[in-house]
């Protein structure tokens, strides 16, 4: 079957890159491996740095996956993709070859998998969650300690996944310093009795308005955050999770019991990111897809055709994957 | 040679409070692995199948002097391997060297005359009784794999000063390793298990691992250095269940700058207390440990503590029994207690016997081997024998 444009990746940036070509009178057929888009979304709460709605963003991007021009595949992997005589040729994971001008690839990230960490008991300790956890609970408005109590501290760990050459990822993830203090002050909100705790290396608050949650955290919610590593967390008698820490400001270790204890985890690529980023030659640092030129080309890639958008380059915040998807939109038009 | 893996089925304790996947799962919260899952259960180490060659700790025959007898007769009448006992060998310098007493030429050229006996008795396996002695070697032979220029002036200096040659060992293991690469054989042998016979509930056993068997390296421990699974694994087979403590990765104290500056004993002991408090709640039938240092602290710290602060971390004031595993794997085989030298402990063990059902001669506690009676100890102040 011929296409015109494939993408590959319901998440925001697929959609969006997919809804601007679509304006554009371009036909377009979305890939997506699961049945439903939007997996990482559908599972937040609320967006920084405005506390946004994210299910009012989710039925935004539903809205434009269903503009007439866009096919939507749901439940299909691609497996494979070559370029031959001009064209990409696609297979999917049912055997379907699919004949395309151009690609854009879409395919995202995964969070990092906590229980690599094991010193930090993701897994092991139900007191013991990550930050998609503590996104669920706050979509459910209700967060719950271990037996299902509500908690009286909650402990949030930076950088888990991230910045930590021991599980081979020395970048930073970008958007888990923010997310901390927001989950953070939403945690106070739900319950303001409760102590919160965030435990950091250093605050990368690069955004506009995060400084702002960054301070109102402290002074208006009476959150406090700790300059140090969590180096090891282990269950307690009572359900607790112990945790251990050096507070580098004050030069002494630390040791504490918390109800929760949030891991806030890194981004990595996805394994469709990866595997084809792999088949296409076009594969960066750690997995992540590699575009021709960070500066003046970040959406085109060394393969005519091939085009990137969104969080398979790198970790990407959510405006940013907005914007980067409309640039590989434009960047493809360009060539037509 | 065998490549094992650890076949990871942690019981969990009883007293976790951890909740199923069923419908009492919290909203947004999800269920702890299974332990296939786990991470650590990849972790392989290679355990040579035979031809063992033995070197004893310079401590451990003084502490738990039945223990390395213990494991020697495990291996040669339990398992029918062959192991060797040589009688020229010497310290491996790992507290001298700890210490900064002793520097680092001398240990590498001490290291490699061990091994020179070793070369000359025709075995490549060697298994240091000692946790120390396994982190000495291991870093050691690590240093000439990187270096190997100081594996040449070693060579050199070795056979100026003594005219020996000797080769790198193929596997070195510590003898917990092979206890645990046997365990399930050993257990088909076993005369009792870790079951407390009054309750029919497995014992509770805390499992405390020597610093320098994975600490340092970790690929080198079974299960690494976040949760070794070498005594678990053994505990676990045998019928006991594990403890999972807050505290269950601290140091006992041993530590040798610690312990040998008498100034410095303060560290040590209150290391120990820091453990003990964090295992008190969950009851405890006994400790067992891979390294001397830790078993003998976690038992004789015990009765300091109950002298100065009136304080023992079990119910009844005796103490938690401190094991050697190859006294805990000689007392599930039948091995007689006292010939095992449990009554040199501090914590006297007679109640753990009782509760695993464990026959035993009071009146032979402190019979010699000429069947003489040696007079008993002097009792504590405040700790129950």
């Amino acid at each position: 079957m011929k296409h015109n444009i494939v993408i590959i990746g319901a998440g925001p940036s697929g959609i969006e890159a997919a809804h601007c070509l679509a304006v554009s009178g371009e036909h377009v057929t979305v890939f997506e491996k699961m049945e439903d888009p939007l997996e990482n979304l559908r599972n937040k709460a609320f967006l920084f740095p405005d506390f946004t709605s994210a299910s009012e963003l989710t039925e935004t991007f539903r809205t434009k996956l269903q503009h007439p021009y866009i096919t939507y595949r749901g439940g299909t992997s691609i497996t494979d993709m070559e370029r031959m005589d001009g064209r990409w040729v696609l297979t999917t994971d049912r055997g379907e070859k699919i004949d395309t001008d151009d690609v854009i690839l879409a395919t995202g990230y995964r969070p990092f998998d906590a229980s690599r960490k094991e010193e930090l008991g993701y897994g092991i300790y139900n007191g013991v969650v990550t930050s998609l956890d503590m996104e669920k609970m706050l979509l459910r408005g209700r967060v719950v300690n271990s037996i299902g109590d509500l908690p009286s501290r909650v402990a949030f760990l930076q950088c888990v996944g991230s910045r930590d050459s021991k599980v081979g990822n020395n970048y930073c993830s970008k958007v888990c310093c923010i997310t901390a203090a927001k989950q953070a002050v939403e945690v106070k909100k739900l319950l303001p009795e409760a102590e919160v705790f965030i435990f950091y290396m250093d605050l990368r608050m690069w955004g506009q308005g995060f400084e702002e949650i960054y301070r109102s955290s402290q002074q208006d919610y009476g959150i406090r955050y700790i300059r140090g590593r969590i180096s090891e967390a282990a269950g307690t008698f009572d359900g607790k999770v112990q945790i251990k820490a050096e507070d580098t400001l004050t030069g002494l270790p630390m040791k504490m019991s918390t109800d929760l204890l949030v891991l806030m985890v890194g981004m990595e690529p996805s394994e469709g990111t990866r595997m084809l980023a792999g088949r296409c030659g076009i594969c960066g640092e750690y997995g992540f897809a590699r575009s021709e030129n960070r500066h003046l080309y970040d959406n085109v890639t060394s393969r005519e055709g091939l085009y990137l958008c969104g969080s398979c380059k790198r970790p990407m915040c959510l405006e940013d994957v907005i914007s980067d998807a409309r640039s590989a939109a434009m960047e493809l038009l360009k060539s037509r | 040679m065998e490549t094992i893996s650890n076949n990871l089925h942690p019981t969990p304790p009883a007293h976790q409070r951890t909740l199923s996947a069923s419908a009492d799962q919290p909203e947004g919260l999800r269920p702890a692995f299974p332990a296939h899952q786990r991470y650590w259960n990849e972790y392989v180490k290679e355990i040579a199948d035979d031809r063992y060659f033995y070197e004893r700790s310079c401590i451990r025959q003084t502490f738990f002097p039945g223990s390395e007898a213990a494991f020697l007769k495990i291996l040669r009448d339990e398992l029918g391997k062959d192991i060797r006992d040589e009688v020229n060998q010497h310290t491996c310098t790992g507290i001298g060297y700890h210490s900064d007493i002793v520097p680092l030429e001398t240990t590498m050229t001490i290291v490699a005359r061990l091994f020179s006996l070793m070369t000359e008795a025709g075995y490549k396996n060697y298994v240091p009784s000692c946790v120390t002695s396994f982190g000495v070697f291991s870093e050691i032979v690590h240093k000439w794999e990187e270096q190997p220029a100081l594996l040449e002036k070693t060579r050199e200096l070795l056979f100026k000063a003594t005219g020996r040659e000797f080769e790198i060992p193929e596997n070195i293991a510590h003898p917990s390793d092979i206890i645990y690469k046997f365990r399930n054989e050993l257990k088909d042998k076993m005369k009792y298990r870790l079951v407390n016979r009054y309750t029919g509930r497995p014992l509770k056993v805390v499992d405390h691992i020597g610093c320098h068997y994975a600490k340092i390296f970790p690929e080198k421990g079974i299960g690494k250095a976040e949760f070794p699974h070498v005594l678990a694994g053994m505990v676990e087979s045998w019928g006991g269940e594990v403890v999972d403590y807050p505290e269950r990765r601290h140091c006992c104290g041993f530590g040798f700058r610690q312990y040998i500056i008498q100034e410095n004993r303060g560290y040590s002991i209150a290391n120990s207390k820091k453990k003990f408090e964090s295992m008190e709640p969950y009851e405890p039938d006994f400790i067992v440990s891979n390294c001397p240092g830790c078993t003998m602290f976690l038992d004789k710290w015990q009765y300091v503590i109950a002298e100065m602060e009136h304080k023992t971390y079990d119910k009844e004031g005796y103490g938690i029994p401190s094991l050697t595993y190859e006294e805990m794997a000689g007392l599930l085989l039948g091995y007689d207690p006292w010939t095992l030298g449990l009554q040199l402990h501090q914590v006297q063990v007679e109640h753990l016997l009782d509760k695993i059902g464990i026959e035993y001669d009071p009146d032979d506690k402190y019979r010699a081997a000429d069947g003489s009676l040696l007079p008993s100890p002097e009792k504590p102040n405040n700790l129950q024998v």
